[in-house]
């Protein structure tokens, strides 16, 4: 599993530089760069993201699938054609932003779901999906 | 001219709730204590039905049916990680910050280079229910005591909308003070509250316009800064650099009273366990060691008995195993038959920077803490009470109830939201 919410990643560059012993010093001395961090790649603004994981088939056309974990930041102002997070009837439910005729609406990429006009009553947006991440191997 | 800024979450706890579960919005939510004994928070809806703070749950069963009131056991693991993000928000806009508790934050706003405060102020609150779905008041003021009077005005006034400003509104302080109850002033505790009221002191406003001589005699140095405070001369400043805690406590009300010795004994251990790993979280070590059982005060029908005991240890130390032996001792030494004990818990003193540890003549032990941090790293991988002492039982009588336990939304990934992808539109959703 990707514990990339953990600081082990800030701990990097300290084994590096610690561990060379007595004698000769490594000629990568010089270029040692950090490591690559996920988090650094993923996260934007910590305070406002958060995870979740996707349930279903509808957003496949969008490239998600059942089983995804979902990188979602409520500091971004959703625009049209974003993949959201919102709000629905109480639940949270991952949809298409758009805005076909000057209005907002919550699409599902599968056109046997209506679309929903998100000034109604009880919908709103919760935060904007910006990865998502699916897992090809499990072990 | 000074400026300080008290943000403080509303209805804290319960607004926890509602951000990965919007179903809760609107309505009444309270949350249990450990135990699930008493109430500890309450939504406004809660509030608005007059459940008061620390009933315990049996007594309001009713209204709970009735209003079907959503009742929540206390989600700490959540709570502090929501904390921990309106915190990071709250010191990224601010040029100094105290954190003063889960739910509330000082800000040093002198220096802050904004004409509008006020709109300053609401924008910072927008921004925080934005990022992290929970909703905070905002009070300003020239002193922390008037800035936490201005705070509780904000979470009422309608027409504040969650912000009041004291420090460029002089002409607002009168009435403020007015409206604020003695009892509700910051420092005034339920004794001084009790003894202003009866010398016809019922307001704010009349504690600020009580006479420092008569102040200083009934209250003292302490009592005599809040009323300056309240006139907007700062007494107490931001504290940016928290002070090491001095101790730490870890107890429990048992689910129901334990007259058995072995179960109290495990509930000790596991205490005695926790705050060590406490103590070594944040780097200390402690010289000495205090451990309490009381029995249940409100159970009039049987004997009632509190004991407690405390030792120093010779070389300060964060080792499980010393600080479990250590609490095995004390309980040996003050253990009664015969009571059914409610309560008990292990305090540790003295806690000091573990760099600092003088090494006496007698110790015979290099403190190895590798163990330790063994111990504590796969904790924290695997989930609390993974791996400790063979000692303490797993499933004792004693262990916190929590039956209404919310996931761990942000801090296991088992626990992240599911969100799902609308196979299901329920009914009357394409209206």
């Amino acid at each position: 599993m990707l514990s990339f919410a953990n600081p082990p990643s800030t701990l990097a560059l300290v084994v590096y530089s610690s561990r060379v012993p007595a004698g000769f010093p490594s000629p990568a001395d010089d270029h040692i760069e950090g490591k690559l961090d996920l988090n650094q790649h993923l996260i934007r603004h910590p305070a406002a993201t958060f995870f979740a994981r996707a349930a279903g088939e509808s957003m496949k056309d969008a490239g998600i699938f059942d089983g995804d974990l979902l990188v979602v930041d409520r500091s971004i102002t959703a625009q049209p054609a974003d993949i959201v997070i919102a709000v629905l009837h109480g639940e949270l439910t991952v949809k298409r932003l758009k805005k076909p005729n000057g209005t907002w609406v919550l699409t599902a990429e599968n056109p046997i779901f209506p679309d929903i006009p998100i000034n109604d009553p009880g919908c709103e947006v919760w935060g904007v999906v910006t990865h998502s991440i699916r897992q090809h191997c499990d072990r | 001219m000074p400026t300080f800024g008290l943000v403080d979450c509303n209805n804290f706890y319960a607004s926890c709730e509602r951000v990965f579960q919007p179903s809760l919005i609107g309505r009444p939510i309270v949350v249990l204590s450990n135990n699930d004994g008493c109430v500890v928070a309450r939504s406004q809806e809660a509030k608005a039905l007059g459940i008061v703070m620390g009933v315990p749950l049996f007594k309001i069963r009713d209204i709970v049916e009735l209003h079907d009131v959503v009742v929540r056991s206390s989600n700490y693991a959540l709570y502090g990680d929501l904390s921990e993000r309106v915190m990071s928000i709250l010191a990224a806009s601010a040029p100094q910050h105290e954190v003063y508790s889960i739910d509330e934050c000082f800000l040093d706003l002198d220096r802050l280079p904004v004409k509008d405060l006020t709109g300053w102020c609401h924008a910072l609150r927008r921004r925080t229910k934005r990022w992290t779905g929970i909703p905070v008041s905002i009070g300003l003021g020239a002193t922390k005591t008037l800035s936490k009077i201005a705070n509780k005005l904000a979470k009422t006034s309608a027409k504040a909308d969650g912000v009041i400003d004291l420090a460029n509104h002089p002409e607002w302080i009168v009435a403020a003070l007015g409206k604020t109850p003695v009892g509700d002033v910051w420092g005034i505790g339920r004794r001084w509250s009790a003894m202003l009221n009866e010398r016809g002191i019922t307001s704010a406003l009349e504690l600020r316009n009580a006479q420092d001589g008569w102040v200083r005699q009934r209250m003292g140095i302490v009592g005599l800064r809040t009323v300056h405070e309240l006139r907007g001369i700062p007494c107490h400043e931001l504290e940016t650099q928290p002070s090491p805690k001095k101790t730490t406590c870890c107890s429990r009300t048992f689910g129901h009273a334990i007259a058995d010795k072995d179960q109290v004994r495990n509930a000790i251990i596991s205490f005695a366990e926790r705050t060590a790993e406490k103590i070594r979280n944040s780097g200390q070590v402690c010289g000495s060691m205090q451990v309490f059982i009381t029995t249940d005060p409100f159970d009039t029908s049987a004997p009632q008995h509190s004991a407690s005991a405390s030792t120093t240890f010779m070389t300060p130390t964060a080792d499980s195993r010393a600080l479990v032996a250590a609490a095995i001792g004390i309980l040996e030494r003050f253990w009664r038959d015969g009571f059914s004990w409610r309560k008990a818990g292990v305090m540790l003193l003295d806690l000091s920077p573990a760099g600092d540890i003088q090494p006496t003549l007698f110790t015979n032990h290099v403190a190895s803490n590798g163990l330790m941090q063994a111990v504590d790293r796969i904790n924290d991988r695997f989930g609390r009470g993974t791996i400790g002492l063979g000692l303490s039982a797993k499933d004792a009588e004693w262990r916190m109830r929590q039956e209404q336990l919310s996931p761990h939304y942000t801090t296991r990934w088992q626990d992240i939201p599911r969100v799902r992808m609308s196979e299901q539109v329920p009914s009357g959703a394409e209206a």
